[in-house]
């Protein structure tokens, strides 16, 4: 009974801190300019493809990681300065729909090079799952847990810590103020695309061992951490890893106790839920409207 | 007798001329048409069943043709869209009007294409697995791939084999999936055997241990079965191993081949599935009637395109070659002669199966076309 509940609890943790982290991604662009990126799920595809075809071609798995976390954070800086610079005065809506055709563009693009294949990755560590009571956990959700910690952790003392982070802030909560302060938006801007960047592709890579990694996995998994995004409250650290690991027990217990029939069914009732009472999201901002 | 010598050379005129036009007529190509889809999200299907029909029509010209003419493939790509698949059909029909079809890389596209084919009355060999197709019978529809029924009761009759009655399916929820499990459930019920678990997942979850450990739990569960497609039944296979489940462990012919031992690695030791001996060219017994088909065909196509062979070309080197033999056997291209020679085809071994058409059966194949094999050493291994 105990192990049968813990199983479902470690399988909903491993993939909900997945979702945390993408949602974390879409809540830093959203922050620093109030677009929704829908390229977020292809910088997922990014980072891990890049270092499944890097360890191919006989790069270390450590360096091949580095090296295709940096690829997904220049992406990030060229989908700024490339498709979202230009449209400079447009509204947030026009920025979303480019996010969109930037994200089928990459995929695009990644289907051409890496072809339409499934790909498998090493685990980090040992293929031998754990035993806790009875449940077994793979060895590879201590790593997502793990290293999605540490990427909370960062966050929080980048934006609290660091003259940089400052800036971002400063100009999500008033651009023009920010600007007259001396904050360089759009630096900023492109900024808060590049960390997002990092924060999607490192994601991608440590969940590839157990998700197995391809040119079309981003729009599945950025969908699943945009509504986990949702349900904590757009723009809110918090919220994205609350959301996310919600979302991610919610589906498994719904998939373990009742039905997987009824699975995406009963999150997507949760999300219904939330957002009937609490509009904004549970720990989305009270947003006051100065008349 | 100027009038005279006038109609007879008006007669010999009209001989000639008929003459002529029999002989154009000899020479014209017998035209084949085809619609798969050779690009698009089945372009796994549809580009092997090309270069595979591609080659063998040059193939079979070379030799001299059939009855003595030329064969003219006329090929369209739908893109894996059931509407275009239907629209292309009736271009073959209509403003190509060729000689019989050979095609419909999926189920929807074949199905798509059948009222208009049956109401043109032109012979169709269909290269897509489900039972619909020819179960109730069509009068003008054949096909040669094997059914998920057939998958099934080949499983279903191997775990039999090994004592077991009682299993636990776990499946996608795809049209892929969610037909062999309704198959699966029927065919159980017929051999007596209890589905005593019967979960699901979607095709894209990315961790199934939930469904498996929903499984592990139900009591009395001897084997486990998984009828899948894609990279589902591949995550599947190695969350089986993480929870540590040692039941015997079966998997559909929907991941039969080489690039699923490689997503699902180790994970793989031991299970079984039904397959076509397309994979294990080598190790069927001499005496085995397919075993020559398939290693030519396996050869051939590996010299001719430089890429690794597969199950779903096989379908149509299948369909060409129960195409050619009807031809022949008809005499003639009329269409109502050639479908009653498919129809009766007897004993044609091809790269699927052996194929024994009848009025009541276009498809021809039984259960014992698929072998079982099983993962050893991370290799296929022929078991039956």
């Amino acid at each position: 009974m105990l192990a049968e509940f813990l199983q479902y609890l470690f399988t909903g943790i491993t993939i909900g801190a997945t979702y945390a982290l993408i949602a974390l991604g879409f809540t830093l662009i959203y922050n620093a300019s109030h677009v929704i990126n829908f390229a977020q799920g292809e910088f997922l595809m990014i980072g891990g493809m890049a270092t499944v075809s890097l360890t191919a071609m006989g790069v270390p798995m450590v360096i091949a990681v580095v090296l295709a976390v940096i690829l997904a954070g220049v992406l990030g800086i060229a989908l700024q300065r490339f498709a979202i610079a230009p449209a400079k005065q447009a509204d947030v809506v026009t920025l979303i729909i480019i996010t969109i055709g930037a994200s089928i563009f990459i995929r695009g693009i990644a289907q051409v090079v890496w072809g339409k294949e499934y790909h498998v990755m090493q685990n980090f560590s040992t293929d031998q799952p754990i035993q806790v009571f009875g449940a077994v956990l793979n060895s590879q959700s201590l790593w997502v847990l793990g290293i999605g910690a540490v990427m909370v952790v960062a966050l929080v003392l980048f934006f609290t810590k660091t003259l940089i982070g400052k800036a971002i802030l400063a100009t999500s909560m008033n651009k023009e103020a920010a600007r007259l302060v001396g904050i360089r938006t759009q630096m900023v801007l492109m900024l808060a695309f590049m960390v997002s960047a990092l924060l999607g592709s490192v994601a991608g890579i440590v969940v590839a061992p157990i998700t197995f990694t391809s040119y079309d996995i981003g729009i599945i998994l950025g969908l699943k951490g945009f509504v986990a995004a949702a349900i904590g409250g757009l723009g809110s650290g918090v919220g994205a890893v609350v959301g996310g690991l919600a979302l991610g027990i919610v589906e498994a217990m719904a998939a373990g106790y009742i039905s997987s029939d009824y699975k995406d069914a009963v999150a997507f009732s949760m999300i219904l839920l939330v957002l009937f009472f609490m509009p904004r999201g549970l720990f989305g901002a009270k947003v006051v409207e100065r008349v | 007798m100027l009038k005279t010598m006038m109609r007879r050379a008006g007669q010999c005129a009209v001989v000639a001329a008929a003459c002529l036009m029999m002989s154009a007529q000899a020479a014209e190509p017998i035209k084949i048409g085809s619609f798969l889809s050779v690009t698009g999200p089945a372009s796994f299907l549809g580009d092997p069943e090309l270069k595979t029909l591609e080659m063998y029509v040059e193939k079979i010209n070379e030799e001299g043709g059939v009855l003595g003419r030329q064969l003219e493939l006329i090929h369209y790509d739908d893109v894996g869209n059931a509407s275009s698949a239907r629209n292309f059909a009736s271009r073959l029909i209509r403003s190509d009007r060729v000689d019989i079809i050979v095609g419909g890389s999926t189920t929807g596209a074949t199905m798509a294409a059948v009222p208009l084919i049956e109401q043109a009355q032109v012979p169709f060999i269909s290269l897509a697995g489900a039972v619909v197709i020819t179960t109730p019978v069509k009068k003008w529809v054949f096909k040669t791939p094997q059914s998920d029924r057939m998958a099934a009761e080949r499983i279903l009759a191997d775990m039999k084999d090994r004592g077991i009655t009682k299993i636990g399916l776990i499946s996608g929820t795809g049209g892929f999936g969610s037909s062999g499990r309704t198959q699966t459930l029927e065919v159980a019920e017929q051999m007596g055997m209890d589905v005593v678990a019967d979960v699901t997942y979607s095709g894209s979850d990315t961790d199934m241990t939930a469904q498996l450990t929903n499984i592990r739990n139900t009591k009395g569960v001897e084997a486990v079965l998984n009828f899948g497609f894609g990279q589902g039944p591949a995550i599947v296979t190695r969350n089986y191993v993480q929870l540590g489940m040692e039941l015997p462990f079966y998997q559909s012919h929907g991941v039969a081949s080489d690039s699923f031992l490689e997503l699902a690695g180790s994970s793989a030791e031991g299970l079984r599935l039904p397959a076509s001996p397309l994979l294990v060219p080598d190790s069927l017994p001499q005496e085995d009637p397919q075993k020559e088909v398939v290693q030519n065909y396996k050869a051939e196509y590996e010299a001719r395109w430089d890429s690794k062979v597969s199950t779903f070309g096989a379908y149509a080197y299948d369909g060409l070659m129960l195409a050619v033999r009807a031809i022949e056997k008809a005499g003639s291209t009329d269409p109502e002669a050639v479908r009653g020679a498919l129809e009766n085809i007897q004993g044609y071994v091809g790269v699927t199966g052996e194929f024994n058409m009848s009025p009541d059966d276009h498809n021809g194949l039984d259960a014992d076309s698929f072998r079982i094999l099983e993962v050893q050493n991370g290799e296929w291994k022929l078991i039956d």
